[in-house]
């Protein structure tokens, strides 16, 4: 099996700076120390456990800054064999459009049985890429998924796709686009070994010439919304701290929820 | 000539009513288009699409009802998207709004890819001026932006619990709307449905959620979780922590990795406050937690903390509760 997994480099929210740049309201990427997407990890993890059980290998795929290799690395030492970063100047600032257009094309060239995406970023947070790509290579489009079963001799992907009641079993020919999620376990560390091995594991880097993009315009240029203002919300009112003993806490919590007419 | 309607996506529940997002989304769609002098329609794409059509209708003056055998057995999103995209092809509104949950984020991403349509996502807020004007609370709430459309066309992605669903004052009319094509992205087959155990409404839903973290201590203690769930008529989530030690099922997860909700009230019981699983509940209307230890960052930004044992207090909680309740 050949997998190939989508990772973003975003700020890392454990940092609390996250900002917005002053003149042009783009995410200040330089600000904060960047980190793999906390649910591009679950894909990738969910990835390196079906090469395992399978055999194949797993490869990344990434559109970021100039500064993404550093953070990709951190994905190849869990155990990525090798990865594709699109990095562009003309990029900065790209929508989701953009986005799911530049990779699409970025996959178009690559030999895959599956692509893992995480379910959304931490800093966009927009959740729309993946069914995008998908739509844009014809793949079949297996979202939020708890479990995934490849039976690679029938060329089939058996996904838990998690329903607001419980889940429901997609099955679907490969090669085929999963969306990950949490639900499929906890990311591994990396070992000494792993980053010892990433360091010289390839990196490729193509530019936007590179990339097969058929689809329509990208990157900043392109975008198809802009932020046209930002502004702290209204900040919540200060925090009433009750000691009182329990049952007389208690009371005073229910005084307070009548008041705010939510009981 | 384009037209410059404004469209909502009606999505359907498992049991074929509507989805409670999309009567959030119709009820903001119609207040916009008011203000903008713009016609609302529904579009429900459905196997059955009928019941669901006709509780849009009740929100919005015009409903398109498009019958979609695929749906019944194979994954809606893809589906949905394309039938979606083929009519705004054909009639030419200006915009789509939809919910920013799982099926909405689905269909946008189709939507988008299709159409070429840009999306905003998230709303946290939609206002009309030329055009959709639409905030976002990002950095767990630390900002809000305010974001626009390049062009005259665009998808909208809103948050569940941004307006409260109110029904028009006469409800519209449901018309049979056509489908157009072939459905050219590949099928996914549905080859079970499974229903899990104890899964209540979903939490982005809800208007009270109650919430617990590692200070629960395990599933036993989600018991009075559950209960003052229970009494104040609210749902259950819990924090990375708790789902990680298999306390709870992953579908109630509350933060970065999980749902990002807005109810009226989080209670949190035994929940630090962690910037992971802050990002996913401060904007709530209200926040009472409580904890052991005053120095959580939740005591930071909670509107009342109670510094206590939550095997005394909560218990105590549900007493009054319930007292009060008769």
């Amino acid at each position: 099996m050949r997998i190939v997994v989508l990772v973003k480099p975003v700020p890392d929210t454990a940092s609390g700076g996250e900002r917005l740049r002053p003149d042009d309201w783009r995410l200040d990427r330089a600000a904060i120390p960047a980190v793999v997407n906390a649910n591009d990890e679950y894909a990738l993890e969910a990835a390196l456990k079906l090469a395992e059980a399978h055999g194949g290998e797993v490869v990344l795929v990434s559109m970021a800054g100039p500064g993404a290799p550093e953070t990709m690395r951190k994905a190849l030492a869990m155990g990525a064999a090798s990865g594709t970063l699109v990095t562009d100047e003309q990029l900065g600032g790209s929508d989701t459009l953009s986005t799911a257009r530049v990779l699409a094309g970025a996959l178009a060239d690559m030999e895959y049985d599956l692509v893992l995406a995480g379910a959304d970023s931490s800093d966009g947070g927009a959740g729309v890429v993946p069914a995008g790509i998908a739509t844009l290579l014809g793949l079949p489009y297996l979202s939020y998924a708890a479990k995934i079963e490849p039976d690679p001799a029938a060329r089939t992907v058996r996904v838990h796709r998690i329903s607001p009641t419980g889940y429901e079993v997609l099955e679907a020919p490969l090669p085929a686009l999963i969306v990950a999620t949490q639900a499929l376990g906890e990311p591994r560390y990396p070992s000494l070994k792993g980053i010892m091995a990433a360091r010289s594991k390839t990196l490729e880097t193509k530019t936007l010439v590179d990339v097969a993009v058929g689809a329509g315009p990208v990157g900043g240029a392109a975008a198809t919304s802009r932020v046209v203002g930002s502004e702290a919300p209204s900040p919540r009112a200060a925090t009433r701290v009750i000691r009182e003993p329990a049952d007389e806490a208690a009371r005073l919590v229910v005084e307070f929820l009548a008041e705010r007419r939510i009981i | 000539m384009p037209g410059d309607a404004i469209w909502v996506h009606g999505e359907l529940a498992a049991d074929g009513s509507l989805a409670k997002i999309s009567t959030e989304v119709a009820t903001l769609a119609r207040t916009v288009g008011e203000t903008a002098g713009r016609q609302v329609v529904g579009v429900v794409v459905g196997a059955d699409p009928a019941a669901a059509a006709a509780e849009l209708a009740r929100f919005v003056p015009r409903v398109l009802a498009l019958t979609e055998p695929a749906t019944a057995d194979h994954a809606a999103g893809t589906i949905v998207g394309q039938r979606l995209a083929g009519l705004i092809e054909r009639e030419q509104p200006a915009f789509l709004l939809t919910g920013a949950g799982p099926e909405g984020r689905d269909v946008a991403g189709v939507v988008s890819a299709l159409t070429g349509w840009g999306v905003l996502v998230n709303a946290v807020g939609v206002t009309w001026d030329d055009g959709p004007v639409v905030q976002m609370s990002v950095f767990g709430g630390k900002l809000t932006t305010t974001s626009r459309l390049t062009e005259e066309r665009g998808i909208v992605t809103v948050r569940p619990n941004v307006v409260t669903a109110e029904p028009a004052a006469a409800p519209g009319s449901v018309e049979a709307g056509n489908i157009f094509g072939e459905l050219d992205l590949p099928l996914v087959r549905i080859v079970d449905r499974v229903e899990a155990a104890g899964v209540a409404a979903p939490i982005e839903e809800a208007r009270i959620i109650v919430a617990g973290g590692r200070g629960v201590g395990g599933p036993d203690g989600f018991k009075v979780v559950n209960d003052l769930a229970e009494a104040l008529g609210g749902a259950v989530g819990a924090t990375r922590a708790a789902v990680d030690s298999g306390w709870i099922p992953y579908a109630q997860q509350i933060g970065q990795t999980g749902k990002i909700v807005k109810p009226a009230l989080y209670l949190a019981l035994g929940i630090s406050g962690a910037i992971q699983h802050k990002v996913g509940m401060q904007t709530a209307g209200t926040i009472v937690a409580i904890n052991r230890d005053p120095d959580a960052p939740i005591a930071e930004f909670a509107d009342v903390v109670v510094i206590g044992d939550l095997f005394e207090v909560a218990p105590a909680l549900l007493a009054a509760l319930r007292a009060r309740a008769g």
